[in-house]
C-alpha cells in the first residue's frame, strides 16, 4: 500500500509542470550563484588619492595600491575639501591624503603620517578597506625601510612580522566555508518545506478528508508524503557533492558516509518540523508564512553567514535551539577537517533529539489538532 | 417513528444525543435517529444548520462531544477503521486529485481500498458509462456534473453498505441533479444505504424518510408524505397582479397566520379554519387587489419545513 501511495506521490509531482524543473533548478542556484553573490570578500572599493607631495615615493605608494586589485581610483582631488565632496556624492569609499613632504620624512625620519578617512556607511566595505589598505601601507614601509638600509647605513628598525596560516581553508576561500552551510538550507527546504506544503494543499483542497475515510492508515499516509522528499533531498544532496566537486574542487575531506548518516537524521528531524506545522496550518498562506518565519531564524541564528560565536550571549543561546545549526557544523567539520563519527558526538546528540523531538510533537499535535 | 412500508430488517445508523459544539457556537444539538437498511434517508435544511457537521461525526472523521453513533453495528469513535471499509463518503465539496486522470483517480479509489474497479464494476457502470470517453483527462479539467459523477464512483468502488452524501447536488445543473437521483434511486435497488444531506427541498419527496434540521436540531423525522399529512393547516396558493403589494397586505392581515412567497404564488395559511377563501377575496378586494387567484393546495416539504421552523410556532 506504502508503495502504492508513493508512485501515486511521484506521479502527481512529476505531473506539476512547474516543481520538477524547480527542485533541480534549486541547488544549482543556490550553489553555483549564491557563494559568489553573497562573498563577504570586498572588492573594488572606490579611493579618492589626495596627493599633496607628487613625489616618487608617493607615486610608488599609489602604484601599490590600485595593483592589489582590491581599489578602484576613481579620482585625484587636489585637496581634501575638495575629496570629502566624492565621498559624500558617494562617488568614493574611502580618501588617502599625502600631506606635502612625505617623502623628505621618509627618508630623513623614516616615518611619515597618511591619513585614511572611510564612508562608514557601508559598515563591511569601511572596515575591510581601511584594514587592507593599512596592510598595503605597512608592506610599503617594510620595502622603503629596507630599500634605505641599503642606501643610507642606517640601524634596522627591529620589527616584528605576523604570518598567519589558515588551517583547513589555507587560502581563506569562501565558497570552501559556504558551499557546505548551504547544502543543509537545501535540505530544509526541500525536505522540510516541501511535504508540509503538500499535507496542507491536501487539506485546504479537501482530498486528505476524502483519504481519511479510506482504510489508509495515518502513519502510512504520512510517510508516504514524507518518503518522496526524502529520496529527492537524497538527490539533491548527491548533486550537491557532484557541483561543489565541479565547479569549486571541493571534496569532503571526511567519509561521504557520515554525511549521508547525518543528513539522514537531519531530515528526520526537520520533516518532523514540517510536520508539525502542517498540523497547525489549515490554508498554504498560513503554512508558508510560518515556513518562513522559523526558517528565516534559523538560518540568521544558524551560523550560516555570521558565526555564532561573535553573537550577542541572548542569540547564542537561542542558536541551540537551532537544528540548522548543527547539521551546519558537521558538514563544515566533515568538508574542511575531516572530521570522523566520533567527533561529532555532540551534534549527533542534538540532532537526534530535535528528531525525536519534533516527532513526538507532530504526533501529539495532530491528535489534539483533530 | 419508524414506518412499516418499507423493508427494514436491520438499523444501519444510529444516532443517539449527539451533541457538537465549535467554540461558543453549538453545531449540532441532541441530535437522535436511526437510518434501516436499504432506505434513502434525506437530512434537509438550510446552510449552517449542522448537515456536514453531522455527515462528518458520522463518517469518522469528527468527534461528538456527547451523545453516541453506530453505523453498520459499529461504534464511530472505538470501531472507527471497521466503519471505513463499510462506507462510502462524498463531501460537499469535489475532493478528488484533480491533477489525476479519471482513470487514475478511480484506480487510486479502489486501490487504498484493496479492491480493483474490475471487482465491482456492476455498480459504477450506468456512472461510468458517461464518465468512459473522458477516462484520460485529469479530474481537474472535467465539468461540474462530470466532476460529480466521478465522485460518486469513486465513493462506491469499494462496494460501500452504506453511502453517505453530503449536499452532492449543490451547484449541480437542474437536468444533472435529475440524474444524480435516478442514479440513487438504482444504488438503492442494489441494497445500498444512502444518507444524503441537501438544502433542496424539492429533493427531499425523493427520499424515503428525511429529518428536517434547522439550528443543529431534528424538527422532524418521517417520510415525505407523513410530513406533508401533519401539516397543520388548510393551505392556500394567492397570486394577483402586484405580488409585492399583495405580500404585504397579506402579512398585513390578522387573520393570516403565516405568508411566505413560493415563486409564482404565496403560500398563506390562517389562524383559524373559519375564516375561508372567500373571506380572504373580500379582504384582499378592499385593499383594492383585483384579478386575485385563490387555490387551496397541498403543502410541499418546503412549506412544512417552514412552518416547523419559524420561530414561536409549535405546531
Amino acid at each position: 500500500m506504502l508503495k502504492y501511495l508513493i508512485e501515486k506521490e511521484f506521479r502527481q509531482l512529476l505531473r506539476n509542470p512547474f516543481l520538477p524543473r524547480l527542485i533541480l533548478m534549486f541547488p544549482l542556484m543556490v550553489l553555483l550563484f549564491l557563494p559568489l553573490a553573497a562573498n563577504f570578500e570586498v572588492k573594488n572599493i572606490n579611493m579618492t588619492l589626495v596627493d599633496n607631495d607628487h613625489s616618487s615615493y608617493s607615486r610608488q605608494l599609489r602604484q601599490k595600491i590600485l595593483s592589489s586589485g582590491y581599489f578602484r581610483l576613481t579620482e585625484i582631488s587636489s585637496n581634501y575639501s575638495q575629496a570629502l565632496k566624492t565621498i559624500e556624492s558617494d562617488k568614493a569609499d574611502l580618501i588617502l591624503e599625502i600631506p606635502p613632504g612625505f617623502e623628505e620624512d621618509l627618508i630623513r625620519e623614516q616615518t611619515a603620517q597618511l591619513m585614511i578617512s572611510v564612508n562608514a556607511v557601508n559598515g563591511t566595505k569601511g572596515a575591510f578597506g581601511s584594514s587592507y589598505l593599512s596592510r598595503i601601507i605597512n608592506d610599503f614601509n617594510m620595502s622603503i625601510i629596507t630599500e634605505l638600509a641599503l642606501i643610507k647605513d642606517i640601524r634596522m628598525v627591529p620589527s616584528f612580522q605576523i604570518i598567519s596560516q589558515y588551517r583547513f581553508n589555507p587560502y581563506l576561500r569562501y565558497p570552501v566555508f559556504m558551499v557546505p552551510a548551504l547544502m543543509v538550507m537545501l535540505l530544509t527546504m526541500i525536505c522540510g518545506f516541501l511535504p508540509a506544503l503538500n499535507i496542507v494543499g491536501e487539506k485546504e483542497k479537501g482530498t486528505m478528508e476524502q483519504m481519511n475515510v479510506t482504510p489508509v492508515k495515518k502513519p502510512t499516509l504520512i510517510l508516504s508524503k514524507l518518503i518522496p522528499y526524502w529520496i529527492i533531498g537524497f538527490i539533491v544532496l548527491t548533486l550537491s557533492f557532484g557541483i561543489s566537486r565541479i565547479f569549486y574542487d571541493l571534496k569532503p575531506a571526511g567519509n561521504i558516509f557520515t554525511i549521508y548518516l547525518f543528513a539522514f537524521i537531519f531530515i528526520l528531524a526537520i520533516s518532523g518540523f514540517g510536520l508539525v506545522i502542517s498540523n497547525y496550518a489549515n490554508t498554504l498562506q498560513q503554512a508558508m508564512f510560518m515556513m518562513f518565519f522559523f526558517v528565516i531564524t534559523f538560518i540568521f541564528m544558524s551560523g550560516l553567514y555570521t558565526p555564532v560565536r561573535s553573537m550577542p550571549e541572548w542569540a547564542q543561546i537561542l542558536s541551540i535551539f537551532v537544528p540548522l545549526k548543527y547539521m551546519i557544523e558537521v558538514l563544515r567539520m566533515v568538508y574542511l577537517k575531516g572530521s570522523g563519527f566520533a567527533d561529532l558526538m555532540v551534534e549527533l546528540f542534538f540532532l537526534v533529539g530535535f528528531a525525536v523531538f519534533f516527532n513526538l510533537w507532530a504526533v501529539v499535535s495532530y491528535k489534539k489538532v483533530n | 417513528m419508524a414506518e412499516s412500508k418499507y423493508q427494514m430488517n436491520r438499523i444501519m445508523v444510529q444516532g443517539h444525543n449527539i451533541f457538537r459544539k465549535y467554540g461558543k457556537v453549538q453545531a449540532l444539538s441532541d441530535i437522535s435517529f436511526e437510518v434501516m437498511e436499504g432506505e434513502i434517508f434525506g437530512v434537509i435544511g438550510p446552510d449552517g444548520a449542522g448537515k456536514t457537521t453531522l455527515f462528518r461525526i458520522l463518517t469518522t472523521l469528527l468527534l461528538a462531544d456527547q451523545g453516541q453513533a453506530m453505523v453498520n453495528g459499529f461504534d464511530v469513535v472505538e470501531d472507527y477503521t471497521s466503519i471505513r471499509k463499510k462506507i462510502g463518503y462524498m463531501p460537499g465539496k469535489f475532493s478528488l486529485y484533480q491533477d489525476l486522470t479519471v482513470q487514475e483517480n478511480l484506480d487510486f479509489f479502489a486501490t487504498v481500498f484493496n479492491t480493483t474497479i474490475e471487482e465491482n464494476y456492476h455498480l459504477i457502470r450506468d456512472i461510468y458509462v458517461q464518465l468512459e470517453p473522458f477516462k484520460s483527462r485529469r479530474a481537474g479539467a472535467l465539468s461540474g456534473g462530470m466532476k460529480q459523477k466521478l465522485a460518486l464512483c469513486c465513493a462506491l468502488i469499494h462496494k460501500p453498505e452504506i453511502l453517505f452524501l453530503d449536499e452532492p447536488t449543490t451547484g449541480v445543473d437542474p437536468v444533472s441533479r435529475r440524474e444524480f437521483w435516478e442514479m440513487l434511486g438504482k444504488l438503492k435497488a442494489q441494497g445500498i444505504t444512502i444518507i444524503v444531506s441537501t438544502p433542496y427541498m424539492d429533493e427531499a419527496e425523493k427520499c424515503d424518510r428525511i429529518a428536517l434540521i434547522q439550528g443543529g436540531s431534528f424538527i422532524q423525522i418521517d417520510t415525505p408524505e407523513n410530513i406533508k399529512d401533519g401539516y397543520a393547516n388548510p393551505l392556500y396558493a394567492v397570486s394577483s397582479e402586484s405580488m409585492y403589494a399583495l405580500l404585504k397586505d397579506l402579512r398585513s392581515c390578522e387573520r393570516v397566520k403565516s405568508c411566505y412567497p413560493f415563486g409564482d404564488a404565496h403560500h398563506v395559511t390562517f389562524f383559524d379554519d373559519s375564516f375561508t377563501s372567500e373571506d380572504l377575496e373580500k379582504f384582499l378586494q378592499s385593499k383594492g387587489h383585483n384579478d386575485n387567484n385563490i387555490s387551496k393546495i397541498r403543502p410541499t416539504i418546503e412549506d412544512c419545513f417552514m412552518n416547523l421552523s419559524s420561530p414561536g410556532d409549535a405546531s
